[in-house]
């Protein structure tokens, strides 16, 4: 089941590790991603650290760790195909985060609380 | 509390459209379509587009004793261009400079038979429009009962003729004035995108019809403040507040170019604008930094502040950037930056991006190759 964070990411418990994308409604305020820049594998970070930069044609953004834990893997296909972003933001994953529990999504919004929160 | 926002004649368009709406030098303009800003960008390059710029200061100067050449002296005493000599049914480039030199304003001003018609910056009107009034022997006339919409674009000129045939005759820089069904248009050959394109002042009650008439051509797609700073920034094009300030010499803006011969000091009619002094001994003997395009190597866009450095490591900053975002039609990132002339085109430099140096590489501006109708 799908998480969503007030930073308008989703979360995908996989196993034992949470997989990180942006929502359709943050790809829309964004518009056009032209540049990605993905934390280093095996990074270790803490929660809300800004550990993905995100730039569209109007501005720079980031991506922080919604929990605390290690970088398990990323998408580089992302940073060569920006645009992904756009064209289908719940398929697009930044980064395979590991917590050390999955009992930390629990805090996260189910999709009709996400829904409430974008309007 | 914030000053109310202004709405242009097109407003209700610019919705009905589904344009994203934001505050705009105390204006609300369409930032984006739908469309979205790359794919809006591309289209104004591939067709046409059509842009409302009616947040822009229109300004009619009439001379009180009938003499154009009064008002166009007077025009002289604030505007580091030659005003005098422009032939009528002609436009220009200039700019207003204050006492150091540095650059208050830039704008457009065209000979209308008996008066100059000028076009400036939205967020400069106010200031522009106070001093122009206290010029002698002029009447100063802020256009308020007009939008101006400019389209632009390799399409503009051939949808521009099936509604009005004698605008395909003009020149790049023509300015003249055309009936569309009883509606008189003020029309220049002019723009901010490196595209073959109009500027098109139209009456407010009058504005939507005629945006949608040209809407109507399936070659036209609306464009939003967006697509527009990527288009000027790709034409190498400064932006007034960004390239360009009152700390910004003309020759610093690398905008030496619109001071013609005339007012130079070995002109007939030198200097006479403020801090003409300034301004023609950098002419004369040039500067140290002037506006210069650059390309990062890497996708990641450089910014408006970025620093730049001579060096990978260490050192004190050369310039910074005063543009730049990513170029649709370049296909990567692009940017301005006053730095050392002294620097060769494809001279390699860094700009210290979140705490890294990223090389870019100087360029020749414009990005493009500019489509005038020369």
């Amino acid at each position: 089941m799908l998480k969503y964070t007030v930073d308008h990411e989703w979360l995908r418990a996989e196993g034992d590790e949470i997989v990180v994308g942006i929502t359709k409604h943050a790809s829309e305020q964004l518009g056009d991603v032209v540049f990605i820049e993905l934390p280093e594998e095996g990074r270790e970070v803490e929660a809300e650290e800004e550990v993905v930069v995100i730039e569209s044609v109007k501005a720079a953004s980031d991506i922080t760790a919604p929990v605390a834990g290690v970088i398990t893997a990323v998408n580089s296909d992302l940073a060569d195909n920006p645009g992904n972003v756009n064209d289908d933001p719940m398929t697009a994953w930044f980064f395979r985060i590991k917590p050390a529990s999955l009992d930390v999504l629990d805090s996260f919004m189910d999709e009709a609380a996400y829904g409430e929160l974008i309007g | 509390m914030a000053e109310e926002l202004r709405r242009t004649g097109l407003y209700d368009l610019h919705v009905a459209q589904g344009a994203r709406m934001v505050p705009f030098a105390g204006w609300e303009m369409p930032v984006q379509y739908p469309m979205g800003v790359m794919a809006e960008h591309l289209h104004t390059r591939d067709k046409a587009g059509l842009f409302d710029v009616s947040h822009m200061g229109q300004v009619l100067v009439h001379p009180l004793d009938g003499d154009l050449d009064s008002a166009g002296a007077a025009l002289e005493t604030v505007i580091a261009a030659a005003v005098l000599g422009l032939p009528e049914g002609r436009q220009r480039y200039g700019l207003f400079t204050n006492d150091r030199g540095g650059i208050l304003d830039d704008l457009m001003f065209a000979n209308r038979g008996d008066h100059y018609l000028l076009v400036v910056n939205a967020a400069c009107a106010e200031q522009d429009i106070a001093f122009l009034q206290g010029l002698s022997g002029v009447e100063v006339t802020p256009v308020t009962d007009r939008g101006l919409i400019a389209l632009q674009g390799p399409k503009a000129a051939e949808v521009l003729a099936r509604l009005l045939p004698a605008a395909a005759e003009m020149r790049f820089m023509d300015s003249r004035s055309l009936d569309w069904n009883g509606v008189d248009l003020w029309l220049s050959r002019s723009g901010y995108t490196g595209e073959d394109g109009f500027e098109i002042s139209v009456p407010n009650d009058c504005l939507a019809t005629f945006a949608q008439a040209l809407l109507d051509h399936d070659e036209v797609a609306p464009i939003g403040l967006g697509a527009r700073d990527s288009l000027r920034l790709e034409a190498g094009m400064p932006l007034y507040g960004h390239d360009m300030t009152g700390d910004v010499t003309p020759s610093a803006a690398g905008l030496g170019w619109a001071i013609s011969k005339a007012r130079r000091a070995d002109g007939a009619r030198k200097g006479g604008f403020p801090g003409a002094a300034t301004v023609l001994a950098e002419l004369a003997d040039g500067v140290s930094h002037t506006r210069r395009g650059l390309r990062p190597e890497g996708r990641a866009p450089i910014r408006e502040g970025v620093q730049i450095f001579a060096e990978a490591e260490g050192g004190v900053p050369i310039g910074d950037v005063s543009s730049g975002s990513f170029g649709p039609s370049v296909g990567g990132p692009i940017a301005m930056a006053r730095i050392p002339v002294d620097l060769a085109d494809g001279a390699t430099v860094f700009a210290e991006l979140r705490g890294k140096r990223m090389p870019v590489t100087v360029t020749a501006l414009p990005f493009i190759t500019p489509s005038y109708k020369r």
